[in-house]
This record gives structure tokens, C-alpha cells and sequence, in this order.
């Protein structure tokens, strides 16, 4: 996996503006609080939350759905906290 | 010119429902077609429709595009051209259909035909009964759509220019649309996209409102580019407000939890909506409920430490009832509100949700503008559709789900005129203008030379509380002249934005900047067209002229960016074939 290095950050923060507003307020906190503190291999973690569906997404963050993947929920559970 | 240059027979700049519909059209024809996004087309805001879109199928009810025709032209307050809307509706069944076709999983009756539900407004018999016009998937209708119709892009090989963003668009002498600039955010580099024919469907700008439903993404591009273009904006005084956004964050919470019970309280624990609506009460129409709302809070009767929002109870109902019947309320108000309906009521505020101006277009989805004494002249090679476009259909306030309807008629219609235009009447590009990009080099650098000028979120918060205060649901004379001058003052402080990050790659805080210039662009448009319009129609609601006023203001607002000014024109009294409907007074 290559590195994530600032720049590629730079382009996850883009990334994390959406269709929804419900995300644009999630992912707005998360990224002035605990994105900064994300360690590599949760950086691509979160990189790959981002591919999710808008909607899709929502109900993860809502707490509406859960996902298989342990790595991707531990993500999740840092967005349901913010 | 030093800019890279890239040439297309059209470019789209917009990659929601309206931008995908047309570049299908151009696609299947055999034109070479860029979509430009700003972000990937799935994640454009269409995302966000869940009611549905309307069409007189009458698969559920008998129903007819004439009164689907009649609904509209009373729910603009007659400020939408009858033309538009006998186009917009008569072509609804065809436009659905042909979803259906491309793989749209709409929810089906038993019979296997598209199930519709019903949706405010919506009436048989010219407004004697509710009809169920709304064809749905789900409650992801938006997201159904874009992703089919980015499938079928795909399959007809039309360009994505995906994390591209428009700066501005590209006259030549003649004033012919030409093409337009764009940054690549990945790189930093601006282009120039060189086109036969240009169409923009940027979608709206609800980011000027404090209060708005609105993703971050909705920041008026489109609107700002045609104002730096010299070309006139339509109707901007017309915005439509939904009645129970949460306070301080904007996130919708749906009617169906007034459906189910819930009901709105002031400061004084006082059940409001009785005396102002003693049969409907909370049921009331959007706008009414809006402006209800905004009483209590004027008269001092708001909730919290500010007075400033009122509230929506529904732990009356019990929490089994909130939990089967209304999915999603609860997170939604645990998450965004802070507090749990289950216990406490939601703070609610009227919020703002759609902008019925925009780019004059006619219902070819060509932008005219005046000329001489002609108030529509043709602007060669430019196209708009959606919600950044003014056909007008919605006029003074939109009809829920007509807005999708919007996009998928006006966006094929539009790529058909462009079509047209470019096998008729370009056979070959135009030259570009020497300094083509000049303008958008001109932005960028005196955005990266700026020093000691202002930051963006300082100034877009001026703008935001500017509007919010001084033209939001209830306006008055007194307060919009305030608005005017304010909102100038703001637009002087965003003459000097400032960004402390000067790289060019995937530079957030550039794109941000360009995107406020935007939307000032849009809120100086509203704040001046408000202030001129001397009467209340729809969702423009005037204490001081609290009547529609047919005989002096039954025209179309034309706001010119350059010097501030307005100009008037005629509404379309003229549908295409069937008789006009003649104004009534909007009663419930
Ligand atoms: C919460 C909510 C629910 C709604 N529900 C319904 C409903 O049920 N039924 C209904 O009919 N309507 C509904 N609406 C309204 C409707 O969703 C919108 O009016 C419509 O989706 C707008 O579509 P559009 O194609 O015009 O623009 P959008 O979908 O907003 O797309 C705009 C596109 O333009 C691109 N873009 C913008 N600026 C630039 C630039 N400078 N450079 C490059 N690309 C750019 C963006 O990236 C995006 O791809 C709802 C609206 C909201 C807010």
C-alpha cells in the first residue's frame, strides 16, 4: 500500500465533502477533531469508508446498518462518536 | 495563452440528474461530450431526493398531465411560463417511462406498473382531490437515478472530468458561448475546455442561507459564472423554505413526522399552528407552516437562550410508534439536535431547500437574455438545466418532486437543442478569444497574492447570516433595504479573500474561496431582487405588500450583476396547445 502522505490527505479531505448534508456535518466534525490523529493503516481505512454510496454511507454512520469489515467498523465507530 | 487546451463537441458542466440526462443524449448521438464534476457524479446532491418525481401515469388513480399541469401553474402563484410547464408536464409519462427503461428500479404496483404515492400539491380535477403522483424507488429515488443514468453515460462513452471544477465561462467577441475554464484539483492546472456548445446544470446555491438543507457542494458556480459573464439571472427574490430543519444544522426532518402526530410548540408550550390554521394545523402547506413559525419567533415567542427556533414534539407519540413509523427520526435527532424525541422535542427552524431562479432558459433549455426591446434572445452555444435554470417552471414556489421531473425533461430537451445547434449551425468551433482564460488566472493569482484581506469563513458567515436575517421567510421593506447594503459590504470583503495554503494540489481551501465568490454572486442577486419586488407571490412573503399583485408584478425579475441593476419580463401566458389558466387567488 502506498503512503499516505499529505497531499493524498489532502485529496481524502476533499473526498469527504458529499451529496448528503447529514455527511457534509459528520465528516466536517470528524475531520477537525480526529482525522489528524488517524495512524496509516486507519487513514486507508477511512480512504476506502469513502467509497461507499452516499446513502449507504448515512445508514452506516447512523447506525441504521453495519458493515463485515472490523477494520472499516472501527473507523465507523469513531464517526457514530462525533 | 499559456493554458492548455482540450476540445469537445460539448461540454456539461454539472454531473447530477440534469447534467447526466443531457450527456446522455449528446453521447447516444455521437458528440464528443465532457461532464466536468466538482466531485464524483453519484455524489452530486440528486443523491439527496427521496420523495420521488412526479408524472401523470395514473397507474394508481385516473390522472392527466392537465391537471399535473393546472397543480404547477397554481403552485408557481402564476410565475411560472405555461409553455414550460404544458412541456414539462405533457412530457412527464414519456420521461418516466424511459427511466424505467434504463434500468430505474421504481417500486411497482402488483400489476408490475410503477407504484405512485401521494405528495403535497398534487391534485385530480384541478385542485378538488389529492392524487398519487409521485414515482419513487424507495426512499433513494435520487440516488436510483443517478445511478442509472451514470451507467448509461458510461455505456455511450461520455468524458467524466471527475474533482474538475468550472471557473468561468468563455465569450467571444460576439458575445457566443465558446467554452469554458476549469482547475483540476488534482494538479492545480486551469484549462481551457474549448466547445461547440456549453451547458451548464451546476444545481443550486442553498449554502447562501445560515439555515439550508443543502450539502456543502450547493454553492451556486453556475449562477456566479453567468454574472461574471454579463449574462442576467432570473427570479432570484424566490427561494423555497422547508418548514422543520434542525435548528443550527439544517438536516430535514420529513413531513411524515407531522403525518404521524407530531406537532409544533413556541416558547410558551403553546400548540401555535391551531390559531393560524384551525383545520390543517401542522399539516398545513410548507410555506404557511414557514411563515407560522417565523411569527412565533419575531413576536418573541422562540425557544432557547436566542429565541430563535421553535419545537417540534413527538415523545407524545411513544417511543414504539417513533421507532416503527418514522425510521431514521431518532438517529437523525440524536445525532444533529442532540437530543432523543423519544424524551424532548426537536428544535426546528424554517430552513432553506430549493431556488426556483436561476439562468434564464425557454423550455429548449436555450439561456436567453435580452437584446434591444426583445427580452429572450437566444445566447448562442449556451445551455442550462435543473435546478440552476429558470424555464421557468416553478416560478414563485416549486410543487414537491417536480424538480426531479425538471432535470430528466429540460436536460434531454436541452441536449437535444444542442445537438441540433451544433449539426445545424457549428460545423466547426469558433476561435477562442485571445484571452480566453485571463479572468480565471486573474482569480486564482489575486487569490494567492492576497495579503491581509479577509478569511472565507468570516465572510461567508457575514453573507449567511445577511440573508438569513434580512430575506428568509418573512420579509419587509425596512429589513431588505438593510439587506442590500450589507450584503454589498460583504460582497466588498470578498473582493479581498484571502487562503493561507498556496499549493496546487487538491488545495480545499482555494476551491472553498472560488466557491464563496460564487455564492455572493447569488446572494447579492436575492437580496437586490427581494428588495424591488413589491408584492407577496408564493414563497416571496412581503409584510408591507402582503397581496399578490397580478397587475403590476406578474413578470419575471432579470437581475445584471454588473451594475446591480433589475429589469423585468413578461410571464408566458401562452402554453404550446391547450388553453391559458388564468390567475386565481392560491387558497388551501
Ligand atoms: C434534502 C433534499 C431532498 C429533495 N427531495 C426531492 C424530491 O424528492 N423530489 C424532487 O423532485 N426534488 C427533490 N429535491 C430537489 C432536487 O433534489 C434538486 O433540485 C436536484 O437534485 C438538483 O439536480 P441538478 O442536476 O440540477 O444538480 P445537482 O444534483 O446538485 O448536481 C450539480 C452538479 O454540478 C456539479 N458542479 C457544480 N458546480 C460545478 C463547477 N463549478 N464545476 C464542475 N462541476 C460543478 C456538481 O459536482 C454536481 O455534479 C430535494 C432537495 C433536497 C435538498
Amino acid at each position: 500500500m502506498s503512503e499516505i502522505d499529505a497531499t493524498e490527505k489532502k485529496r481524502i479531505r476533499w473526498r469527504s465533502r458529499r451529496g448528503l448534508l447529514e455527511l457534509d456535518i459528520v465528516l466536517e466534525r470528524f475531520l477537525a477533531s480526529g482525522f489528524d490523529d488517524l495512524d496509516q493503516g486507519q487513514l486507508a481505512d477511512y480512504r476506502r469508508l469513502l467509497q461507499l454510496d452516499d446513502n449507504d454511507f448515512l445508514d452506516v454512520v447512523n447506525g441504521k446498518a453495519d458493515l463485515d469489515d472490523a477494520a472499516l467498523m472501527a473507523i465507523v465507530r469513531l464517526l457514530r462518536a462525533v | 495563452m499559456g493554458v492548455p487546451v482540450r476540445r469537445f463537441d460539448a461540454v456539461i458542466v454539472g454531473g447530477g440528474g440534469a447534467g447526466l440526462r443531457a450527456a446522455l443524449q449528446l453521447s447516444e448521438a455521437g458528440l464528443k461530450t465532457a461532464v466536468l464534476s466538482k466531485v464524483f457524479p453519484t455524489r452530486s446532491h440528486t443523491v439527496a431526493a427521496q420523495g420521488g418525481i412526479s408524472a401523470s401515469l395514473g397507474n394508481v388513480q385516473e390522472d392527466h398531465w392537465q391537471w399535473h399541469m393546472y397543480d404547477t401553474v397554481k403552485g408557481s402563484d402564476w410565475l411560472g411560463d405555461q409553455d414550460a410547464i404544458e412541456f414539462m408536464c405533457r412530457t412527464a409519462p414519456d420521461a418516466v417511462v424511459e427511466l424505467e427503461h434504463f434500468g430505474m428500479p421504481f417500486d411497482r404496483l402488483e400489476n408490475g406498473k410503477i407504484y405512485q404515492r401521494p405528495f403535497g400539491g398534487h391534485t385530480q380535477h384541478n385542485g378538488k382531490t389529492p392524487v398519487q403522483r409521485a414515482c419513487a424507488a424507495a426512499d433513494r429515488t435520487g440516488h436510483a437515478m443517478l445511478h442509472t443514468l451514470y451507467q448509461r453515460n458510461v455505456r455511450a462513452n461520455t468524458q467524466f472530468f471527475v474533482e474538475w471544477m468550472a471557473l468561468d465561462l468563455i465569450r467571444d467577441a460576439e458575445g457566443d458561448v465558446v467554452g469554458v475554464t476549469a482547475l483540476e484539483m488534482e494538479t492545480g492546472e486551469i484549462y481551457v475546455l474549448h466547445a461547440k456548445a456549453v451547458l451548464f446544470a451546476t444545481g443550486g446555491a442553498g449554502r447562501i442561507y445560515a439555515a439550508s438543507t443543502n450539502a456543502f457542494i450547493n454553492t451556486g458556480d453556475g449562477l456566479g459564472m453567468c454574472v461574471r459573464a454579463g449574462l442576467p439571472l432570473e427570479d432570484m427574490e424566490f427561494w423555497q423554505f422547508h418548514p422543520t430543519g434542525v435548528a443550527g444544522a439544517g438536516v430535514l426532518i420529513t413531513e411524515g413526522v407531522r403525518g404521524e402526530g407530531g406537532i409544533l410548540l413556541n416558547a410558551n408550550g403553546e400548540r401555535f399552528m391551531e390559531r393560524y390554521a384551525p383545520n390543517l394545523k401542522d399539516l398545513a402547506p410548507r410555506d404557511f407552516v414557514s411563515r407560522s413559525m417565523e411569527l412565533e419567533v419575531l413576536e418573541g415567542r422562540g425557544c432557547g437562550p436566542h429565541k430563535d427556533h421553535v419545537l417540534l414534539k413527538l415523545d407524545h407519540l411513544g417511543p414504539d410508534i417513533i421507532n416503527q413509523r418514522l425510521p431514521g427520526i431518532r438517529e437523525i435527532a440524536i445525532k444533529f439536535a442532540g437530543v432523543d424525541p423519544i424524551k424532548e422535542p426537536i428544535p426546528v427552524i424554517p430552513t432553506c431547500h430549493y431556488m426556483m431562479g436561476g439562468i434564464p432558459t425557454n423550455y429548449r433549455g436555450e439561456v436567453v437574455a435580452p437584446k434591444g426591446d426583445d427580452p429572450e434572445v437566444r445566447v448562442n452555444g449556451f445551455y442550462a438545466a435543473g435546478e440552476c435554470a429558470c424555464a421557468s417552471v416553478h416560478g414563485a414556489n416549486r410543487l414537491g418532486t417536480n424538480s426531479l421531473l425538471d432535470l430528466v425533461v429540460f436536460g434531454k430537451s436541452a441536449g437535444d437543442s444542442m445537438i441540433k445547434y451544433i449539426r445545424e449551425e457549428m460545423p466547426t468551433w469558433k476561435d477562442l478569444p485571445a484571452d480566453a482564460a485571463d479572468r480565471s488566472l486573474a482569480r486564482v493569482a489575486r487569490l494567492d497574492g492576497q495579503t491581509g484581506g479577509e478569511e472565507v469563513a468570516d465572510v461567508r458567515a457575514a453573507m449567511q447570516r445577511t440573508v438569513q436575517s434580512r430575506a428568509g421567510v418573512f420579509r419587509n421593506d425596512a429589513n431588505l433595504k438593510l439587506g442590500v447594503d450589507e450584503i454589498a459590504q460583504v460582497a466588498d470583503r470578498a473582493r479581498l479573500l484571502q487562503i493561507k495554503d498556496k499549493s496546487k494540489v487538491f488545495n480545499t481551501a482555494r476551491v472553498e474561496a472560488l466557491e464563496l465568490e460564487n455564492l455572493v454572486e447569488v446572494a447579492v442577486a436575492t437580496l437586490v431582487a427581494a428588495e424591488a419586488r413589491k408584492e407577496s407571490r408564493g414563497a416571496h412573503a412581503h409584510d408591507d405588500y402582503p397581496k399578490r399583485d397580478d397587475d403590476n408584478w406578474m413578470k419575471h425579475s432579470l437581475f445584471f450583476g454588473s451594475d446591480r441593476s433589475l429589469r423585468y419580463k413578461p410571464v408566458h401566458t401562452k402554453p404550446l396547445s391547450v388553453d391559458y389558466i388564468p390567475p386565481k387567488e392560491r387558497t388551501f
